[in-house]
This record gives C-alpha cells, structure tokens and sequence, in this order.
C-alpha cells in the first residue's frame, strides 16, 4: 500500500451511526423514495460539480450536467447492480458521462492541466477535512503516474477527447495511447485505496 | 471505425472506461460486452480506477438552489413502475426472445382483451408488433415482449403531444407491462426507443413501436 492508502484507510466511506450506506439509498431511490435521492446529492453532489466543472469550465453547464445525472439515477437506480460495481463508481460514471456528452455537443473542450483548487476559506466540517484529504490523495496518486500516463489519463477524463483525437493531438499510434490508458488506470487503482 | 476484428475490440476497455470513444465505437463495443464477460471484468475494474478521478476536482459548490431544482424535477417526473408480468406470460431470459414475440404478441394480446372485459380499459396493438397499449382515462401502460436492452443501454418510452416527446418511463426489456409516468389524452402518440442507460430528456433512438391514444 501507498502512503496515501494509509492515510486515507479510516476517512473512507465513514458514515455517521444510523445512516443509510449507499447501496441502501440506491434502493430506496429505486422505490420511489425522494428524500433518499437528496441524500444522495448531499453525499455525491459536491464531487459531482467539481467534476462537471473542471470539464465544462462553466456553472451553469456543470449544474445542467449534475442535474441531468442526479434525474438519470432517480430514473434507473433499479438497473443499479451492487454485484457489477460500487454505488459511487455507477454514480460518478453517470455524472462523468453526461458532462463529457454535454462539452462534446458544446464543443467547449479545453486542454489546461488540472489546476490546484482554492481552499475553501468556510468552516471545516468533517465533509469537508474528508473531501480535501481525498482530493489530496488522488491528485498525489496522479503525480506519481509517468507524465505521459498523467497527460493521457487528464485530456481523456477531465478534457473529454476520444482517443482517437488523443492520438491525433499527441502524435503518437492509436495503440500506445490504449496502453497509456490501461496502465495509468490500473495504476491510480493501486495507488489509491478501494472502499 | 466500423467492422473492427475481435482484438481491436478487446482493446477498447480503458477508453470505455473513461467515456473516451466516440458514439460509433461506444455503440459497437456495448454490443461486444454483452457477449465477452472478461471485458465486463476489465470495464468493472479500469472504472474503478477512473471513479477516483473526480475526488482530484473537489474545491467549488454549486449553487445552494440545485439540490431543491434536482428534487422538484425528479417528483414531478416519478419513477416508471415496472410490474412484471403474470409468469405463465413470461418466457425463459435465455431464450430467443424475438423469436418468441410473435407468440408472445399473441398471448399478451390475449391477456389484454381479458382485461377489457374487466375494465373500461382501450387496447391498441402497437407497430412493430411487439407491444399493447392499454388506456385506462388519462393512464397507459404498455405491455410488451422485447429482447432485453444490450449493456449501457435502457428502452425508453416517449408520450407525444403534437411533436413534443416527454420521457414517460424505462424499462430494461423482457417480458412485461410498463406504467407510464406521463398522462396520455387523445391524439397524443406513445413511443418507445433505446437510450443510453438512465435515460435522456428527449429521444435520440429510432422508434421501435409506437401507437396512437
């Protein structure tokens, strides 16, 4: 294991005694339960957006992109199966997807690298301390990559590029970008720890 | 890319984890996973991978309104429930299911002229002869056989007024009977089409069936 690994062990997933863990919500949103679904965003909202935003580097496309998928989850949370994937990997896959649909149509699609996000000044709820230790192991995990790994894996997620546009922008073959995508995502599986 | 070989398809597991291939290849892979579970393997794990990413872009909040407008538009929509149909109706998940839909047709329309008798309830058979649509006031429901949606992908049925598609429910296929989430009144049509999984706000798939009210 990492250092992040150790770091981040106990903060994961910690929820308060009596909470509905995810899986549970899932269901009851499933049932039609929408006090569940508010439950969720409460949990999935705020990663959303930042995820929406760093690709569609606009508000109130990243809200229309977190709204669009947070509606997709109240619609579908039935064909949620807990035996194929983790609540929030189906979550955020959603969410993910329908930001890079939305900046791809827009054709909004930019190229910065990720930029160190400003500390919020407010007070600091436990959320919070846990989002931004989180935030710090994954953006550490990131910077232990090879670059090329790095730069592949942030223009396809974060800058919403096909691959073949990949290939075309870095100037490398179809096939070494496939590779580079490969290791770089088993790699960030390794070097942060899994729920 | 079209016709891709076996091999080439094996590779296209990273970028469909990370939503990196365009539309054509998406679709062309979605029909391969539902054949190759060593690539549902690899998608479930590199996904993983790639779920981590978003914690590296925390920092802003949305605005404090979105979670009310996320609420507001998720209860007026309410989630398509979905009974299944009686079992001596339902037919075996490995078999030929569009095979079997003619016969099926058949039995479901049997079934839906029964409970005419019943109720004051309208059957109209829909094209692509598939499905039944049944009328009852202001509510519809389809009853309908349809081989269950590839990976990635939902049916999605449409109530049109006019030309105005408003989503009315998802169904992930099979053998069974789909409440519509949206009030029908006559001269609107209802539809069904395949959509990415979770849905979408207007419909981007060719009409499967479809009847009018």
């Amino acid at each position: 294991m990492s250092d992040y690994a150790i770091a981040l062990a106990p903060l994961i997933e910690r929820r308060r005694v009596g909470e509905r863990s995810n899986e549970e919500l899932l269901e009851a949103i499933a049932a039609g339960d929408d006090a569940a679904l508010g439950a969720l965003y409460d949990r999935f909202g705020r990663v959303s957006y930042g995820l929406a935003l760093r690709i569609l580097h606009d508000r109130a496309l990243a809200e229309d992109a977190v709204q669009e998928a947070f509606l997709a989850i109240w619609r579908s949370a039935d064909s949620y199966r807990r035996e194929r994937s983790k609540p929030a990997t189906w979550i955020l896959t959603l969410v993910h997807r329908r930001a890079v649909d939305l900046v791809r149509r827009e054709d909004r699609r930019r190229a910065d690298p990720i930029e160190a996000a400003p500390e919020a000044a407010g007070e600091a709820v436990p959320e919070e301390a846990e989002l931004r230790r989180r935030r710090a192991a994954v953006q550490g995990a990131l910077q232990q990559l090879p670059e090329e790994q790095r730069q592949t894996l942030e223009l396809a997620y974060y800058g919403g590029y096909t691959q073949s546009e990949l290939a075309e922008r870095l100037g490398v073959p179809l096939g070494t970008v496939k590779s580079r995508m490969f290791t770089g995502l088993s790699r960030l599986r390794e070097l942060i720890p899994q729920e | 890319m079209t016709r891709m070989a076996q091999p080439e398809l094996h590779d296209l597991a990273p970028a469909y984890a990370l939503n990196a291939l365009d539309p054509e290849d998406r679709w062309t892979y979605e029909r391969h996973l539902d054949t190759c579970e060593r690539c549902r393997a690899e998608v479930a794990l590199l996904r993983e991978g790639a779920a981590e990413l978003p914690y590296a872009t925390v920092g802003p909040e949305p605005s404090p309104e979105l979670r009310d407008r996320i609420l507001r538009a998720a209860r007026e929509e309410r989630p398509a429930r979905v009974v299944p149909l009686r079992r001596r109706w339902l037919f075996p998940a490995t078999a030929a299911v569009a095979a079997a839909a003619a016969v099926a047709a058949i039995g479901l329309g049997l079934w839906a002229n029964s409970l005419r008798d019943q109720t004051d309830q309208r059957v109209v058979a829909m094209s692509g002869g598939a499905g039944q649509l049944l009328i009852s006031g202001d509510e519809a429901s389809i009853v309908t056989c349809v081989e269950p949606a590839p990976a990635g992908k939902t049916y999605e049925a449409w109530v049109i007024a006019g030309d105005v598609p408003r989503p009315a429910g998802l169904f992930p296929g099979g053998c069974r009977t789909v409440e519509l989430t949206t009030p029908v009144e006559g001269g609107n049509t209802v539809a069904v089409t395949l959509e990415d999984e979770g849905g979408v706000p207007a419909p981007t798939g060719d009409i499967l069936m479809s009847a009018n009210v």
